[in-house]
């Protein structure tokens, strides 16, 4: 390397500060880069485009079957030690920057949940390695990288050293709108190397309601501030007009600007890192490392599925749902209507141990919020995979390299359609991972590795959120994240952790309550862990918890819940039953100030919704629903909300489980008493009404071993009686459905959306029901001009290029699939959609109740 | 690095007796080759039946070798259900929550999903009654077949080991 092209050492970088030059070895980058485009290359490898070399990686990876066509692991096998030593500083140093960034931020779901991940990225945009946090964002911001790449940003607006670019278009690279992205390239000798790039999630977007994830808009013009791939800086210097234009968008911009300063403090940090590494390697081994790494977290993936999974195919479906009907405040009146998610799961471990995962069969997208992209779908399998698949510090898009993905165009997870709102896309794909839990689970206990098998992750919700003039009369949203704690699923060698963790956020926590008072004026009257909420089993899943907080000091306050609430998205597994599913719970126009006055006694928990013990200590207007999902509404002082957090899924027959741990579960608050009998057979006795345990509320309770020996002895018997043959079981269903008999129209609605969408599904329910051809559900009128009005909207598509790896979005898997026995065909089976028509066509007359 | 737990410790997971240290070490440590092998030899001592195990299926459920080409889904109390890529679930016994009053017997009220959006199919062994599945779906929904394994690719390719025959087993 020539002194010349050497980036500036200590005295040179001396010089620069004397001059008054800031950030000289950008400076100096910059100066190359110009020489190279004056004289017509490329910012790429070698004077490529880099267009030009995302191409050629993309030929050599589909052409070799290796990473970039890397099929020897060089430096690896030459010299692991040194390796390991620069993959291990990578790794350490992205984690340094989250650590040590997200100490900038203010708010509790950066501070306290660590809402935050940092990703380093090969000039492609594929993740080489990553930081620890919500990690699902890395892939999605791999998208957007490659939307750059493939949208010519290298001639408008330009990739240049000191450039910034933002992203949260979840049809660019995102999963929902409130997940803002900060990227920055990374250049050496006028060559771009590398991406640097953070994501946290944001308090408020600027939704049509406070909040980061609004549930009262039907498209993206509710959804708040999209951006797409935009450059917001260059020089390490953020734009006036971003400056000036960004935080008026939200709720809280000082809280935005924080969290944008986080971003950019932990990018620059990986920039130095990858500095550091250069100057102490040399730029050819960093760019043998970035390309290795990759090529070996795709071998890795592959040896570890051949050496845990079982090859073959693995099914289930998952369902949630959205209860929009009569619901008031609604963007439009159109999307007064229920909807329900049909996810159809089917993973295809093949024998090569790589991933085709396939939703076919999913329904249409809706006028709602909770519409998802590939890049969310990914992103989200992936960071599922990368708990239990690969649980180790070589996780980057090797492991994306290993996977297929089908998924359906026009479907919920794959709308393909830029009208469409995300603002809470989670509610959709995290309860369509539900079963993907299980396929690995059933593989991991046929190899025998017991101690890896999970029955499933529990439904994220509920989402406090709302808004409005806050305790220092200033205009606030919220968005409590104790939804990062949950409780997991059972394992099959000990039982799920309570109020633990979330999927999505592998370091899930649910705050202090004293911070979360500080920024939201929502005092906790209590929090408890919430009994029966974790799925019965011989394993049970892990409890949720629950918040009692009530209001005060606001004015044009709103809140609303979103959650599952009429169905439960997470399976038990081998005869574990499903977690429990959400109400609602809130109380309005209260005596509570006057308690607090009198010293009276007033609702701390809802602990069991049948004791009446809420509505006996305190008057005022109650709401108690079976629903999980409500609009914006008025809360005003003294007002009550009950936020509500899912368990997980159980594992085994109950009766299975030993006895004695029952009578743990009901002094822990896990377990109502009157449901040991019902639910596991196990009859105890109250002993005292004082309780010597966790649970305030239930007294002590002593095991009858020889009740419960005759109980379960009895319930085997009574199992024999209750239960009928599947046959017969099978000609009563068949008729009914034949019939199209019981079937409720929001059921019937989603049979049919998911068969207009998928011939195979069709051909699968006519086969298994025998049913005719020709069979369709009858629909109301109602029901048609939805799905009609769905269908009609068609394609609006966002990439002009897609990728070649974006073809497996569009095809099921690859041409040298081995035969395996599909629920599903291989044959392409969506129907033909229409062109972009007007989307409002069939829409109600009805006039907008905002500016949606 | 080791490849292989002790027999004794693999027994000891089989049979539920393993501490929570000791399974986070499992957890943790590294996954051992001979895993599936050792398994099923401690699942073989401990079913009352001779038939072979090619795999264990699901929790009390075996895919059991017949004949040399012949595997079938076979339950730990013996109960045979069906050839190895068919669904057992067909063959067994199910009983339906599909009303408020059943979903009480496992949840509170309101912590249950609606009958008529979700119903829970519970299937039972005919041989002895074991809970073996509970499945969430809408009514209406097919019977969902969870699990096809590739025998033949797993033992030839992966493990590079014969598959398990009556003749074999009782050599």
């Amino acid at each position: 390397m020539s002194s010349e092209q050497h980036p500036p050492d200590a005295s040179e970088e001396e010089e620069y500060e004397q001059s008054g030059e800031s950030f000289p070895r950008m400076q100096e980058e910059k100066r190359k880069v110009q020489t190279k485009l004056e004289n017509g290359e490329g910012i790429g490898w070698d004077g490529q485009t880099l267009r030009g070399q995302f191409e050629d990686l993309e030929e050599k990876t589909e052409k070799t079957g290796h990473y970039a066509g890397f099929e020897k692991l060089s430096l690896k096998d030459e010299n692991p030690i040194e390796y390991e030593q620069m993959f291990a500083q990578l790794r350490g140093e992205l984690v340094n920057a989250r650590e040590t960034s997200k100490e900038v931020a203010a708010t509790p779901i950066v501070e306290q949940e660590g809402e935050l991940c940092y990703g380093l990225f090969t000039p492609e945009g594929d993740s080489i390695a990553i930081s620890t946090g919500i990690i699902v964002h890395i892939h999605t911001m791999s998208e957007a990288i490659k939307y750059m790449i493939n949208h010519d940003y290298e001639e408008s607006p330009g990739i240049e050293p000191g450039d910034i670019f933002v992203n949260n278009d979840t049809h660019v690279g995102n999963v929902h709108p409130c997940d803002i992205a900060t990227l920055i390239p990374i250049f050496h000798e006028g060559e771009l190397i590398a991406w640097a790039g953070g994501v946290n999630h944001v308090i408020d977007t600027g939704a049509v309601g406070p909040g980061s994830m609004n549930v009262s808009q039907a498209s993206r013009f509710g959804d708040g501030a999209y951006y797409t791939a935009r450059k917001i800086g260059e020089e390490l210097e953020i734009y006036n007009s971003w400056k000036n234009d960004f935080p008026d968008k939200t709720r809280t911009p000082d809280f935005l600007k924080l969290d944008e300063r986080t971003r950019m403090t932990g990018c620059l940090m990986i920039r130095n890192a990858v500095n550091d590494l250069i100057d102490d390697y040399g730029i050819e081994k960093f760019k043998q490392l970035s390309r290795e790494a990759i090529e070996d977290g795709r071998r890795g993936f592959r040896s570890r599925i051949q050496k845990t999974m079982l090859p073959g195919t693995y099914r289930g479906a998952s369902f949630v749902d959205a209860l929009y009907e009569g619901q008031k405040n609604l963007s439009r009146a159109y999307a007064s209507e229920n909807h329900l998610m049909h996810a159809p799961s089917e993973l295809h471990v093949r024998e090569d141990g790589s991933f085709q995962v396939s939703f076919e069969g999913a329904n249409k997208w809706g006028w709602h919020p909770y519409n998802c992209t590939p890049a969310a779908i990914q992103g989200g399998i992936w960071v599922m995979l990368t708990q239990t698949v690969i649980p180790n510090k070589l996780v980057n898009d090797g492991a994306y390299y290993s996977c297929d993905f089908h998924l359906p165009e026009g479907s919920w997870a794959n709308t393909q359609n830029t009208e469409t709102a995300h603002a809470y896309a989670w509610h959709f794909l995290v309860s369509a991972w539900a079963p993907l839990w299980q396929h690995l689970s059933r593989g991991y206990f046929s190899r025998g590795f017991r101690e890896e098998i999970n029955a499933g992750n529990a439904n994220t919700s509920n989402w406090l959120q709302g808004g409005g003039i806050d305790q220092f009369d200033k205009l606030h949203a919220v968005n409590s994240f104790e939804a990062a704690c949950e409780g997991t699923g059972a394992r099959y060698v000990d039982d799920g952790e309570p109020h633990a963790a979330a999927i999505w956020n592998p370091e899930g926590d649910m705050g202090d309550a004293e911070v979360w008072e500080m920024t939201e004026p929502l005092p906790f009257l209590g929090r408890n862990v919430k009994p029966n909420t974790g799925g019965a089993g011989r394993r049970t899943g892990g409890a949720g918890f629950e918040s009692m907080r009530t209001i005060k000091d606001v004015s044009r306050w709103l809140l609303y819940e979103m959650g599952n609430g009429y169905m439960s998205s997470d399976s038990g597994l081998f005869g574990g039953y499903p977690a429990a599913s959400g109400y609602i719970l809130n109380a309005q126009d209260t005596d509570l100030k006057e308690r607090f006055e009198n010293g009276e006694d007033y609702p701390q928990s809802d602990l069991d919704p049948e004791s009446g013990d809420f509505e006996s200590k305190i008057e005022g207007e109650i709401t108690r629903r079976p629903e999980g999902i409500s609009t914006p509404k008025e809360f005003d002082d003294y007002d009550m909300y009950l936020n509500y957090l899912r368990g997980g899924s159980g594992l085994g027959d109950p009766l299975e489980r030993e006895p004695e741990k029952v009578v743990e579960d009901i002094h822990d608050g896990y377990v109502l008493p009157r449901h040991a009998k019902d639910a596991y057979a196990v009859v105890v006795n109250k002993v005292d009404d004082e309780a010597k345990h966790n649970s305030a509320v239930q007294g002590e309770w002593e095991l009858d071993e020889e009740a419960t020996e005759e109980l379960r002895e009895e319930r085997m018997e009574e199992r024999e009686e209750r239960a009928q043959p599947v046959s017969e079981w099978y000609e009563d269903e068949r008729l009914r459905i034949r019939d199209d008999e019981d079937l409720i129209e929001d059921v019937k609605k989603t049979y049919e959306s998911s068969m207009r969408m998928s011939k195979q599904f069709t051909e699968f329910y006519c086969d298994f029901w025998e049913l005719p051809d020709d069979f369709r559900f009858s629909l109301s009128e109602d029901a048609e001009k939805s799905l009609e009005n769905r269908f009609k909207t068609g394609m609006k598509k966002k990439w002009k290029n897609p990728t070649k790896s974006h073809e497996t979005w569009l095809g099921v898997g690859r041409d040298d699939e081995p035969e395996v026995p599909y629920t599903w065909t291989s044959e392409r089976s969506i129907q033909d959609l229409s062109g972009p028509d007007a989307s409002f066509e069939t829409a109600s007359k009805e006039p907008a109740t905002d500016d949606d | 690095m080791p490849e292989s737990y002790p027999r004794e410790h693999i027994e000891d997971l089989v049979d539920d007796n393993l501490e929570w240290s000791e399974l986070h070490n499992m957890m943790s440590d590294f996954k051992d080759a001979d895993r599936f092998q050792q398994v099923r030899d401690v699942l073989q001592e401990r079913v009352d039946w001779d038939d072979p195990i090619v795999i264990p299926y699901a929790d009390h459920l075996y895919v059991v070798a017949k004949s040399e080409d012949r595997w079938v889904i076979k339950c730990d109390c013996g109960h045979e259900f069906c050839e190895h890529d068919e669904n057992w679930k067909h063959d067994a016994l199910i009983n339906v929550r599909d009303t408020e009053e059943e979903y009480l017997e496992i949840y509170p009220e309101d912590m249950h999903p609606h009958p008529d959006y979700m119903e829970l199919r519970e299937y039972f062994c005919p041989g002895c009654q074991t809970l073996l599945e509970v499945t969430n779906v809408m009514p209406g929904y097919p019977i969902i077949h969870e699990f096809e394994p590739d025998i033949e690719t797993f033992y030839e390719d992966w493990i590079g080991e014969p598959i398990p025959t009556p003749e074999t087993q009782s050599a």
